[in-house]
């Protein structure tokens, strides 16, 4: 072999080792940064209080607002997203098998809203509420961040869902069984862990969304306690702290950075341990 | 005369096609009531796709196409309605793989059972426990029955998808192949059970091993490349076979 | 009587389905319309490439100029991808192809959780870190005057977000070729990396252009991270060290003056009118490159 391939060779082993492990590298960089100056600032003081007066300009308070607004908007929008979402994949794979051309048009228009920005979510759902008459709400942040991760949520379960043999519905069938109960009942024991690691991806892609929420959800330094009332949320929250010339405030938005990145870590790893537990009910094929 | 009809599935002028493909052509069969019936025939002859006729599982794949007539107890299951979902409670399915469903083994029975609309627990645990001992499956489950199903070996899931499948009676029972994937010991239990069965059920089954279909066959269906060669009884078929093709299967001189 | 429950819950689940089925597959078109119906004021009284075209962003006397945005999107974009495209591609040729089985289950997770990661915390990892690298190390190298705060910060941290979804599909791309084709290429005589270079990218190209698609789209969308690196100073950028402003970041930071002049409240949806034209053009011309690869790998 020719001397200027083995050199050619060598150079791009040794590019792809280092563009591996660069972005390995990247990450450890990002997560050492983000824990690094957070848990310098994270004491109970901000897990657990509501900002108090002034509190962006160096006073007394918490995140607790942000912390609790974030899970309640992030939980109501996954409930209304797998409401909407479950049956919209069920029927897809469950009452649709014989029809080809509308599962590939399906299909196909939920690979359109995959990949839209959810600030143009975020902008739509601006209009809808001047529209229905809303202020800035947890309802409003609400519809919106479910319309966000609608695409996300009925993509990861119809991906799972086709992962169902035939065979299993070829048995049901033959007990009996009708096309709902097929799906409501065996589809989705049978895809069990599956669906909840959709549920719990959505869930992530919720809490951590800033542009859904920036016009519609308003904020507030008081908790949740309406749906009709403005909340605050933790990505808003990092972002209006670390806005703030006071240097005190600034760690604390690196806090709240960490608070934010933990609960979502947890509920990734969550995902993980319950996807393994339910496994053991799942056949496998 | 005759007031019970002997023939329990009728078949007229069945085709199949998927896409260009015809898979199954100009069927005409009769399925003897209270009988085995066996479709034999080497791989690819279409006996699976015609089992799968019988009871409509063919709507699950969106390539077939099929024409004709599939009579049982006067109604043509290719043409139902919404009454295809009974019509399927009377045909029991076994398939090569057992597939039990994604439950407790107590479940698995009880799935259907709660179909035909038994609601009591205590009626129901009877019920689980009849179908389970009718499967020969009890004495092994008795104290698992809470436990998911996929524990079982799949001897055992076998005959509890036999268990599960008489729960609903039927009155007809679809075998495809059903002690293919099984040790021989399983397959024997499996085979015994169906020679007990056939006094109360009709009887398909599918296979491609001709050993099995001279040790239980009562009447034979002999299929090559979609079509039926000779149907008989299992005397006639593998006694006196008229056609040059099934003597050729039966003499092991076919490919 | 439990028959008759049985077809009523049927009954009630398929409307359920159906209700769902129409709302989502409605959504495309109604994000359109809205947007659209929003932006009318905006269109109807000004020429499409006066609004693309001008340089001149002055909403209180009514100049909409949305070009300088458009360039900074694109800036950073194209930056983003030049920077990534090529990491990813070797990375996955490199966890594919070089490594043992076990190095993917490390980087799977790595992966997942880069891709967890919520935008705005890859914003504080950009004021945290990258701002102040161009502005202090960068910058001077270059021989360039900084605050930081520029295309290339969005770029680079914007580069790393696009990774997760970039990586992902060339992973898969990769480990779909089927074996026979190296072993053929192997048993000719060719080594790894000629069997990679010739045969197996020129195979995977379809599928590489897709993930490509997909990580413009996702970096032409992003907002937060972008908006808290970028400077957002309207002004056509002359150098990457420069500030910029991309059409996320303009629609975010002035959702509040959208209330006063409704004129501005137009101009904005149509920067996401144009978000979403984008956005859904790539995805079309995307899902034909995957569909094309998956005829021809089939």
């Amino acid at each position: 072999m020719k001397l200027s391939g083995k050199i050619e060779e060598k150079v791009f082993k040794v590019l792809m080792v280092i563009a591996t492990y660069s972005i390995l590298a990247v990450l450890a960089i990002i997560i050492y940064s983000i824990f690094a100056k957070g848990i310098k600032a994270l004491s109970w003081e901000i897990l657990s209080q509501v900002p108090q007066g002034g509190y962006y300009y160096g006073k007394g308070g918490g995140i607790l607002n942000a912390i609790l607004g974030s899970l309640s908007l992030a939980f109501g929008a996954t409930l209304l997203a797998f409401i909407v979402g479950l049956p919209v994949a069920l029927y897809i794979n469950v009452f649709l098998v014989r029809r080809k051309k509308l599962i590939t048009l399906f299909r196909f228009i939920l690979d359109l809203v995959w990949g839209i920005p959810s600030i143009v979510y975020g902008a739509f759902g601006f209009s809808m509420m001047i529209m229905l008459g809303l202020q800035t709400s947890l309802l409003a942040g609400m519809l919106t961040v479910t319309l966000f991760i609608l695409p996300i949520m009925i993509r990861s379960m119809d991906e799972i869902l086709q992962t169902v043999p035939i065979g299993l519905s070829e048995a049901t069938y033959s007990l009996g069984a009708n096309k709902s109960e097929l799906a409501f009942k065996i589809f989705t024991r049978q895809t069990i862990s599956g669906i909840i690691t959709a549920i719990l991806l959505s869930f992530g892609r919720a809490i951590g969304d800033a542009a859904s929420v920036l016009f519609t959800a308003g904020y507030t330094d008081n908790l949740p306690n309406s749906l009709m009332e403005p909340v605050a949320t933790l990505p808003l929250s990092i972002f209006f702290q670390l806005s703030s010339p006071v240097p005190a405030v600034q760690d604390r938005a690196y806090a709240s950075a960490l608070v934010l990145t933990l609960i979502i870590l947890l509920v990734s790893l969550f995902s993980r341990g319950l996807g393994k537990r339910y496994h053991k009910t799942k056949i496998n094929f | 005369m005759e007031m019970e009809p002997t023939h329990k599935i009728h078949i007229e002028n069945l085709n199949v096609y998927a896409g260009k493909q015809q898979i199954l052509k100009n069927i005409n069969i009769e399925i003897p009531k209270n009988k085995i019936t066996v479709i034999l025939g080497p791989s690819g002859c279409g006996k699976t796709t015609l089992l799968k006729c019988m009871n409509r599982l063919t709507d699950l794949y969106p390539e077939l196409k099929v024409t004709g007539k599939v009579m049982i107890n006067d109604k043509n299951v290719l043409e139902a309605g919404e009454d295809i979902v009974k019509l399927r409670q009377y045909m029991g399915l076994l398939s090569q793989h057992p597939y039990p469903l994604p439950m407790t083994i107590y479940n698995n029975i009880a799935f259907g059972l709660k179909l035909k609309g038994v609601k009591k627990r205590r009626n129901l645990h009877k019920q689980v426990v009849r179908y389970l001992q009718q499967a020969n499956l009890w004495d092994e489950v008795k104290n698992r029955l809470r436990e998911p199903a996929s524990r079982l070996s799949i001897g055992q899931q076998q005959r509890l998808c036999l268990a599960r499948g008489l729960a609903v009676n039927p009155e007809i029972i679809l075998a495809d192949e059903p002690t293919s994937a099984l040790d021989p010991i399983s397959s024997q239990y499996i085979e015994e059970k169906f020679v007990e069965l056939k006094n109360d059920y009709t009887i398909v089954l599918v296979t491609h091993v001709l050993r099995q279909a001279r040790r239980i066959a009562d009447y034979v269906v002999f299929m090559y490349l979609g079509e039926v060669i000779e149907q008989g009884t299992v005397e006639e078929v593998f006694g006196n076979p008229k056609m040059e093709k099934t003597k050729q299967y039966l003499g092991g001189t076919f490919n | 009587m439990y028959l008759l429950n049985r077809i009523q819950r049927h009954r009630v689940n398929y409307t359920w389905m159906i209700v769902s089925l129409l709302l989502v597959a409605s959504l495309p078109f109604l994000l359109f319309l809205g947007l659209y119906l929003k932006s009318f004021l905006l269109i109807h009284d000004y020429h499409l490439s006066d609004l693309l075209f001008s340089r001149v962003w002055k909403p209180g006397s009514g100049k909409f100029g949305f070009y300088p945005f458009i360039v900074g999107s694109i800036w950073v974009t194209l930056l983003a991808m030049l920077i990534s495209a090529p990491i990813c591609l070797l990375t996955s040729i490199y966890v594919t192809q070089y490594t043992r089985k076990r190095f993917l289950r490390i980087m799977h997770p790595a992966i997942d959780i880069l891709a967890g990661i919520p935008s705005v915390v890859y914003g504080v990892w950009g004021i945290l870190v990258i701002v102040p690298f161009i502005s202090r190390f960068v910058g001077p190298l270059f021989g360039v005057q900084t605050l930081g705060y520029s295309i290339l910060a969005a770029a680079l941290v914007l580069s790393v977000m696009i990774i997760p979804f970039i990586l992902n599909i060339l992973i898969e791309v990769f480990r779909t070729i089927p074996v026979e084709l190296k072993e053929a290429s192997l048993s000719l005589g060719a080594t790894q990396w000629q069997t990679v270079k010739s045969v197996l990218v020129k195979k995977a190209l379809p599928g590489i252009i897709a993930a490509y698609g997909f990580g413009l789209a996702r970096a032409f969308g992003e907002t937060m991270a972008v908006l808290m690196v970028v400077g957002n100073v309207v002004k056509l950028p002359k150098s990457v060290f420069d500030p910029g402003y991309t059409l996320p970041a303009l629609i975010a930071n002035n959702y509040g003056e959208m209330l006063s002049i409704p004129k501005y409240e137009s101009a904005l949806m149509f920067a996401a009118l144009i978000l979403l034209a984008v956005s859904l053009f790539f995805n079309l011309v995307m899902h034909f490159f995957i569909d094309r690869y998956n005829k021809f790998s089939a």
